[in-house]
C-alpha cells in the first residue's frame, strides 16, 4: 500500500486536464442532465406529489415537500455523477479507448493516471451539483450565501463515490456487471438515504440501517446548508464521510493495478 | 520470457521478430516499465526499470499495437494532450506538433477528428506522437500490422528516414520484409526465449544458407537423394525445400532427372530462416 501512495504524484492532474479537455469537447450533451434533471423532479413531485403531501415534519419542524427534496436531488446528482464517470466512463477509456495504456508510457505511473480519474470523477459530482445548484435556485429553495459550502463539499462527497466506483471496475469482467453495484449499492441509497422522506418514518432498525449508508450523510449536510444552517454535529457527518473516503479510494487504485498489471 | 538475453546499440534498428505470442509485446512492456521483471536484470539507458520507470519513461517513445488515440480529440489535439504528460510547456508543444504532422505527412489533416482517419493514417499519427517527447529509443510494436501496401511502404519510408536522423530504433514485428528492410540487427523470438541473435543478412547466410531450392510435386525418390547427398532440407504438404550454398550445383544434380511439377532456385530470405526456426504449424 505505501508503495502504491509513493507512485502517486501531481503528474497526475495531467489526466484530469485530459478529462477536462474532453468534457469541453463534448459540453452541449454534458450540461443537459444536471440542468433538466432538477426541474422535471421537482415539477414531478411538487406539482403531484407535493399537492398530496404539501409539507413533512424534517428534525421536528414543518418544510415544504420541495424544499424538503432538493438537497437529497443535490446529494443524489453527486453520487450518480462521480459513481458513473469512474463506472462506465473509467471503463470505456480503460477497455475500448485504451487511453491508459498510451499513458502509462509517458512519467506517469498508473496511480497517478488512477488518481487522476479519481480526481476528475469528484470533479464531475461538483460541476453536476453546481449546475443543479443554479437550477434549483430559481425556485427559491436554496438560502445563501451558507449554502455556497454545498459546492466544496460536493468534491469531498465525489470523491467517496469515485472510490467506490473504482473498486467496482477494477473488479466487473464486463461492462453490463455495473447493473450490479447499481441496483444493490446505488438505488438503495438513492431511495433510502433520507432524500425523497425524513428517515423519522422508518422503523427504528431501517434507520441504523439508513444512518450507515454514506449519501445519507451527503444528504443531512446538503440540507442543513439548503435551509442556511451549519450545526456543528456536521462535523460527525463529514469524518464520517471523510474516514470512508480514504479507504474505498485507495483500495480502488489497488484493484486498478491488480486488474491491469499482468 | 525465458532467460532472454540482449542489448540494443544506440543509433541501431533492433528487430524482435516472431510469431504471435512468442513473447515480443511482452518484452516490450517490461521495456517501457509497465509489466514487472520478476526475475534478471534489465536497464534501459543504463538504468534499472524497477528503480527508475519516471527517468526511463520521459526519454522512450511507444507506438503500441493497439489503437490508443484519443477519439474525442482532433489529431493536432492528440499530440498537445499527449506532450503535456510529458510536462512540455505548451508553446514548445504546439511547434513540436507541427513538425511532427508535417513530418509524418498529416498537418493538413490536423482539425480531422480520429474517426475520420484510415488506419493507415492513425498509425503515423501513433509515431508521430510517440515522437513529441524527442525520444531517444522509439518503441514500434508491429507498427504495419493490419495496414494495406501503400501505408505499410509508407510507414517504412519514415522508420527509414529516422533511422537516418541517428534515432535508437526497437521494432517487433511478424513480417519478414519489414524486419529485412529496416533492421540492423534481430532476434528471432519463440515461447519465450531468443533463438537466434544477429544481422538479418548474416544469420540467414549461416542458419540457412546463400540458396534455396523448391521443388513443386517432388518424388519420394529425390527425397532419398537428398538425404544419402547429405543436403539440408525441408519438406511440407507439395514441396521439397533444399537449403545450400550452391544453389546452381544442386540444381544441375536434379533438374531433369526426376519427375517434379516445378523447380526453383532462390536466394534465401528471412522467411526461410524464420520458418526453419519457428515451425510451419499454426499459431493461436
Amino acid at each position: 500500500m505505501s508503495g502504491l501512495v509513493r507512485n502517486i504524484s501531481l503528474r497526475s492532474l495531467r489526466v484530469w486536464q485530459r478529462n477536462r479537455d474532453v468534457y469541453f469537447v463534448t459540453w452541449k450533451t454534458n450540461l443537459v442532465p444536471p440542468l433538466l434533471e432538477p426541474i422535471l423532479y421537482l415539477l414531478a413531485f411538487g406539482a403531484g406529489i407535493g399537492a398530496l403531501v404539501k409539507e413533512v415534519r424534517y428534525e421536528g419542524a414543518p418544510i415544504g415537500y420541495t424544499a424538503f427534496i432538493a438537497p437529497g436531488l443535490l446529494a443524489t446528482q453527486v453520487m450518480f455523477q462521480s459513481f458513473f464517470e469512474n463506472t462506465y466512463n473509467t471503463f470505456v477509456r480503460m477497455y475500448y479507448q485504451r487511453t491508459f495504456d498510451a499513458i502509462v508510457t509517458t512519467p506517469l505511473t498508473l496511480e497517478d493516471v488512477m488518481a487522476g480519474e479519481l480526481l476528475w470523477g469528484a470533479t464531475k459530482g461538483t460541476i453536476g451539483c453546481t449546475i443543479m445548484m443554479a437550477a434549483i435556485s430559481a425556485f427559491g429553495l436554496i438560502r445563501y450565501p451558507k449554502a455556497l459550502v454545498i459546492v466544496p463539499f460536493s468534491f469531498l462527497a465525489g470523491l467517496f463515490f469515485a472510490g467506490l466506483a473504482l473498486c467496482f471496475t477494477g473488479l466487473v469482467p464486463q461492462i453490463d456487471v455495473f447493473n450490479f453495484p447499481i441496483f444493490l449499492f446505488v438505488m438503495p441509497m438513492f431511495l433510502f438515504s433520507g432524500t425523497f422522506f425524513p428517515l423519522e418514518v422508518l422503523p427504528v432498525w431501517a434507520q441504523r440501517l439508513a444512518w450507515a449508508l454514506p449519501l445519507t450523510h451527503v444528504t443531512r449536510v446538503m440540507r442543513e446548508a439548503c435551509l442556511g444552517r451549519l450545526p456543528a454535529d456536521l462535523g460527525w457527518d463529514l469524518l464520517y464521510l471523510a474516514l470512508a473516503t480514504v479507504p474505498v479510494n485507495l483500495l480502488g487504485i489497488h484493484l486498478m493495478r491488480k486488474r491491469l498489471v499482468k | 520470457m525465458d532467460g532472454i538475453d540482449f542489448s540494443i546499440r544506440a543509433g541501431e534498428c533492433f528487430g524482435f521478430l516472431g510469431p504471435n505470442g512468442a513473447g515480443k509485446t511482452s518484452t516490450v512492456k517490461m521495456i517501457h516499465c509497465f509489466a514487472p521483471v520478476t526475475a534478471g536484470d534489465l536497464r534501459v539507458f543504463g538504468l534499472d526499470v524497477r528503480e527508475h520507470p519516471r527517468e526511463i519513461k520521459v526519454r522512450i517513445g511507444v507506438c503500441q499495437q493497439e489503437d490508443t488515440l484519443d477519439p474525442d480529440f482532433s489529431v493536432h489535439k492528440n499530440l498537445l494532450v499527449f506532450a503535456r504528460y510529458f510536462g512540455i510547456p505548451a508553446r514548445e508543444a504546439e511547434a513540436r506538433a507541427q513538425e511532427l504532422l508535417e513530418f509524418m505527412g498529416l498537418w493538413e489533416r490536423r482539425k480531422d477528428g480520429i474517426r475520420q482517419l484510415s488506419g493507415g493514417l492513425k498509425r503515423r499519427l501513433v509515431i508521430a506522437r510517440a515522437l513529441v517527447n524527442r525520444p531517444d529509443l522509439l518503441i514500434l510494436d508491429e507498427p504495419t500490422t493490419g495496414l494495406d501496401p501503400q501505408s505499410r511502404h509508407q510507414v517504412w519510408d519514415r522508420v527509414r528516414s529516422l533511422r537516418k536522423q541517428g534515432k535508437t530504433i526497437l521494432l517487433t514485428t511478424h513480417y519478414m520484409d519489414e524486419a529485412q528492410t529496416l533492421c540492423d540487427r534481430l532476434v528471432i523470438m519463440d515461447h519465450g526465449k531468443i533463438l537466434v541473435e544477429g544481422p538479418p543478412a548474416d544469420l540467414v547466410r549461416s542458419r540457412v544458407g546463400k540458396d534455396v531450392i523448391e521443388i513443386w510435386g517432388y518424388p519420394p525418390a529425390l527425397v532419398e537423394r537428398a538425404r544419402q547427398s547429405g543436403w539440408t532440407f525441408e519438406t511440407d504438404s507439395d514441396r521439397l525445400f533444399i537449403y545450400t550454398d550452391a544453389g546452381d550445383e544442386v540444381f544441375s544434380a536434379i533438374h531433369g532427372r526426376y519427375p517434379m511439377e516445378r523447380c526453383t532456385v532462390r536466394t534465401a530470405g528471412l522467411e526461410d530462416l524464420f520458418l526453419r526456426l519457428t515451425g510451419r504449424e499454426l499459431r493461436e
